[in-house]
């Protein structure tokens, strides 16, 4: 999708707890493994607090800001559909946004103060963006840990890197064998199912 | 004395590092023999990396002020000194600079300071740039994470240079930006064997500390002419001489981005301005452009040495200036079309706020909610995840301005009170680590002076909103050792409060709470609610059997949605008819048990007895 002497410009977007971060990281470690350089940033300071996150990671021959502007991204990850709404805006008109259907009310919407949009998948549909969405919370639920959500997400959008899938995946798994090694042969079918629902 | 030691990685190593991993790793690599801080975002995570590694001794201080006089002591023992904090903790620190400043340091001497440029969790903006000028203090600004390395390592061998603390100023883009980070060689410093008496220097009674006063001012001119040289300053060569930047900070990187082909003075090392190389660079270009976040620091002394240069003429003076915001600020200068909005191709999506909420289960839930029940209070409020109390469905905190600031506040209130506020009651909200922090004295004036105010004192046994660190409250060190936990009640009484004016209450305890408050409101002179249950988020948290909404029995009161609970979810809103004629609004819920930790608190608003216990079907998860 990119020629490889560009910045590719990648928005993972959800809510604190989600593991938004963590997704960014095991990218930014991938695109390392490629010899690219990468810089990754968040705005995070109260996302434990289920607050918006929104991660930015940018790899390339040589990146400068750390900072995806407005129109820029290639991809969004949406680890939540109104969060996908919020950010979609930072695509390039041809970039892709991977949404997980889930619909996360906060407590601003529980209270009755504002609505949660009907059809955030179709509000950013209707912005003509190029976009997949499935419900990866389900692919979890079948797996046993609503956890996997994350890389099953990942796994979704391996198919669009400009690096060969395997190398996202084995860098899930990797990690999980050094901290968790229960999980990783999970994760790698996490990985996997991700990469299907994306076709 | 540490279980959970780092194997630092070998010099020479290249690793993905936020500036926060950088500015520890090289700390490290300084030999510093002393670290010390108090948690504050951005900069928390620099002392919890700098406990991970071996020979260096970290602290979790009880305010930043107490953090640098730790770090200049060490300084004056010989050895290297380090302290960090949040922009606004230098603020606190301020006493101990500025008068360090003029006693200059023995073993090198580094403050990280790190503004939080954009809000992204602080009350104020403020540039810490300033403390450098007013200080006379040399200020280094990394743009990332290896500089962030390289300037903190360069920070130490200027300190002991120039006899002098220095400032390491970093933003939140710096601290919480990961990159490639290639480390070095751990430095062997030669400490000094020991402290040097020496009260001509180190008593600093006015005989003493006005002989360095020429001192100071010497080191300010030396200071001048070595940013001339410093490599941590560079002309950078453009092919475009239509426009010049003078930058630091990560603003560097934004120019970079959007000005690929201008010239560019990059300053590392930007206090004081090395006005003969930005001479040089108005020399080249048509025009100079200063790009500085936040304040017009070195404009303002650009322009005063006589050098003609935009700045915050055409660029905010607030928040960041990413590329999109300078091409968009510099468009008119280019002779090309403004840019309508800091937006793409698409509009912005109009969507719900999703502002940070308690947890699921907070014990500070049972607070606010006991709070938003009280009629005719004044509640004055302070920093920490109970600021959140301010918000939907409490709106229960009225005042919110510094740390331990509640305290002095709510005196004020009392004492001010207009005839309006007569039978108002004043209530203080302060958490545990930021009354010992700098409440404490707070509470000391108001005992002291018989103030009319009601303390809750909410004891989580952490600081809670940067991550759940230890303090002299939670009964653990940095390492997580034991250590000798401060005993709230007895410190209270010890600050002059009544011992029967001193309540220890369980906050998930509603009518316990309630009736507490309300009895203790009500009577004149000072009182401390003390509730004494942990952060959710800490280890010391114990979850229980979670509940779920028994459909069938949910008559849509909402009492419970008033907890504010982010585990309970409105699922269909109606409205009725009283007897009374009254029409009322009805909201039916369910609560997401996998989220639920069974804290009871909703259960006990709930009349028609809807809430019932659960059998958990999944592992535990937001998602």
């Amino acid at each position: 999708m990119t020629a490889s002497n560009k910045v590719v410009n990648i928005l993972v977007v959800g809510i604190g707890g989600q593991g938004v971060m963590t997704a960014s990281e095991i990218l930014s470690e991938a695109a390392i493994s490629q010899g690219y350089d990468v810089k990754k940033t968040e705005v995070a300071g109260m996302s434990q607090r289920g607050g918006v996150v929104s991660s930015h990671v940018r790899f390339g021959p040589r990146v400068l800001s750390p900072e995806i502007a407005p129109g820029e991204a290639d991809i969004l990850v949406g680890f939540e559909a109104a969060e996908a709404m919020r950010w979609c805006h930072y695509l390039r008109p041809e970039g892709v946004a991977m949404v997980n259907r889930l619909n996360l009310e906060p407590p601003v919407v529980s209270l009755g103060l504002y609505p949660y949009p009907a059809d955030p998948v179709g509000e950013i549909r209707k912005q003509g963006v190029r976009l997949h969405d499935f419900d990866a919370g389900a692919i979890a639920r079948e797996l046993g840990d609503l956890r996997l959500v994350n890389t099953i997400m990942m796994g979704a959008i391996a198919d669009a890197l400009p690096f060969p899938a395997e190398t996202l995946k084995e860098r899930i798994v990797e990690r999980f064998r050094a901290r968790k090694p229960a999980l990783a042969e999970t994760n790698a079918r996490a990985f996997d199912l991700g990469r299907a629902a994306a076709h | 004395m540490n279980p959970n030691l780092l194997q630092p990685p070998a010099a020479g190593s290249r690793l993905l590092m936020s500036g926060n991993e950088a500015v520890a790793r090289a700390v490290w690599d300084a030999g510093t023999r002393v670290a010390a801080a108090y948690p504050g975002t951005p900069a928390t995570e620099i002392l919890e990396y700098l406990s991970l590694y071996p020979d260096l001794y970290a602290e979790w201080s009880v305010n930043e002020k107490v953090s640098l006089e730790v770090a200049i002591g060490a300084s004056l023992a010989g050895a290297r000194g380090f302290c960090a904090m949040k922009h606004v903790g230098l603020n606190v620190a301020a006493d101990a600079l500025m008068t360090q400043t003029l006693a200059g340091v023995v073993g090198g001497l580094v403050i990280a300071v790190a503004d939080d440029v954009g809000f992204s969790s602080s009350q104020n903006e403020q540039d810490s740039r300033y403390w450098g000028r007013f200080a006379h203090l040399p200020v280094l600004e990394p743009a990332d994470s290896q500089e962030a390395y390289e300037m903190t390592r360069a920070a130490f061998a200027l300190s002991e240079q120039y006899n002098t603390p220095v400032l390491l100023r970093l933003t939140t883009r710096v601290c919480h930006v990961k990159c490639l980070v290639s480390v070095g060689e751990r430095q062997v410093v030669r400490a000094a064997d020991q402290f040097t008496k020496d009260p001509g220097r180190w008593v600093m009674v006015p005989a003493n500390a006005k002989r360095h006063v020429p001192e100071m001012l010497a080191r300010d001119k030396a200071l001048a002419a070595a940013v001339e040289t410093s490599p941590l300053n560079r002309l950078e060569a453009g092919s475009n001489p239509r426009l010049g930047f003078v930058t630091s900070g990560p603003a560097y990187m934004h120019v970079r981005e959007a000005f690929p082909d201008a010239p560019v003075l990059k300053l590392g090392f930007s206090h004081p301005v090395p006005l003969g190389l930005v001479r040089q660079l108005a020399d080249q270009v048509e025009a100079l452009v200063v790009v500085e976040e936040t304040e017009p620091l070195m404009e303002t002394e650009i322009k005063a040495a006589g050098i003609a240069a935009h700045g915050k003429d055409i660029l905010p003076a607030a928040g960041e200036l990413p590329p999109h915001i300078l091409r968009r600020g510099l468009a008119a200068l280019l002779g090309q079309q403004p840019v309508a909005a800091d937006v793409g191709q698409r509009p912005a999506l109009e969507v719900f706020p999703r502002p940070p909420t308690m947890c699921v289960a907070c014990p500070h839930l049972g607070v606010y909610y006991t709070l938003s029940q009280l009629r005719n209070v004044n509640i004055s409020g302070d920093i920490g995840c109970y600021t959140l109390g301010a918000g939907h469905p409490w709106n229960a905190l009225d005042t919110c301005i510094s740390m331990g600031a509640s305290m002095g506040i709510a005196l004020g209130l009392d004492k001010g009170r207009g005839p309006g506020d007569e039978n108002k009651k004043v209530v203080a909200v302060i958490g545990d680590s930021t009354f010992l922090h700098m409440g404490m004295q707070g509470l000391l004036d108001i005992a002291y002076n018989r103030g009319n105010v009601t303390v809750l004192l909410l004891d989580n046994r952490a600081v809670g909103m940067t991550g759940g660190q230890e303090n002299p409250g939670s009964g653990r060190d940095i390492y997580g050792q034991p250590a000798p936990r401060v005993d709230f009640a007895k410190l209270v009484e010890a600050l002059g409060i009544d011992k029967e004016r001193i309540h220890m209450v369980d906050p998930y305890q509603l009518p316990v709470l309630f009736k507490t408050l309300r009895e203790e409101t009500k009577r004149p002179g000072p009182s401390v609610i003390i509730t004494d249950r942990p952060c959710v988020l800490i280890d010391h948290y114990q979850k229980q059997q979670p509940y779920e909404v028994d459909e069938a029995a949910c008559t849509g009161c909402g009492n419970c949605v008033e907890v504010g609970c982010p585990a309970i979810h409105v699922t269909r809103r109606d409205k009725a008819i009283k007897p009374s004629g009254k029409e009322v609004e009805l909201a039916f819920v369910k609560i997401e048990t996998a989220a639920c930790t069974g804290c009871d608190l909703c259960v006990q608003t709930c009349a028609p007895k809807a809430i019932r216990h659960a059998v958990p079907t999944f592992p535990v998860s937001i998602n």
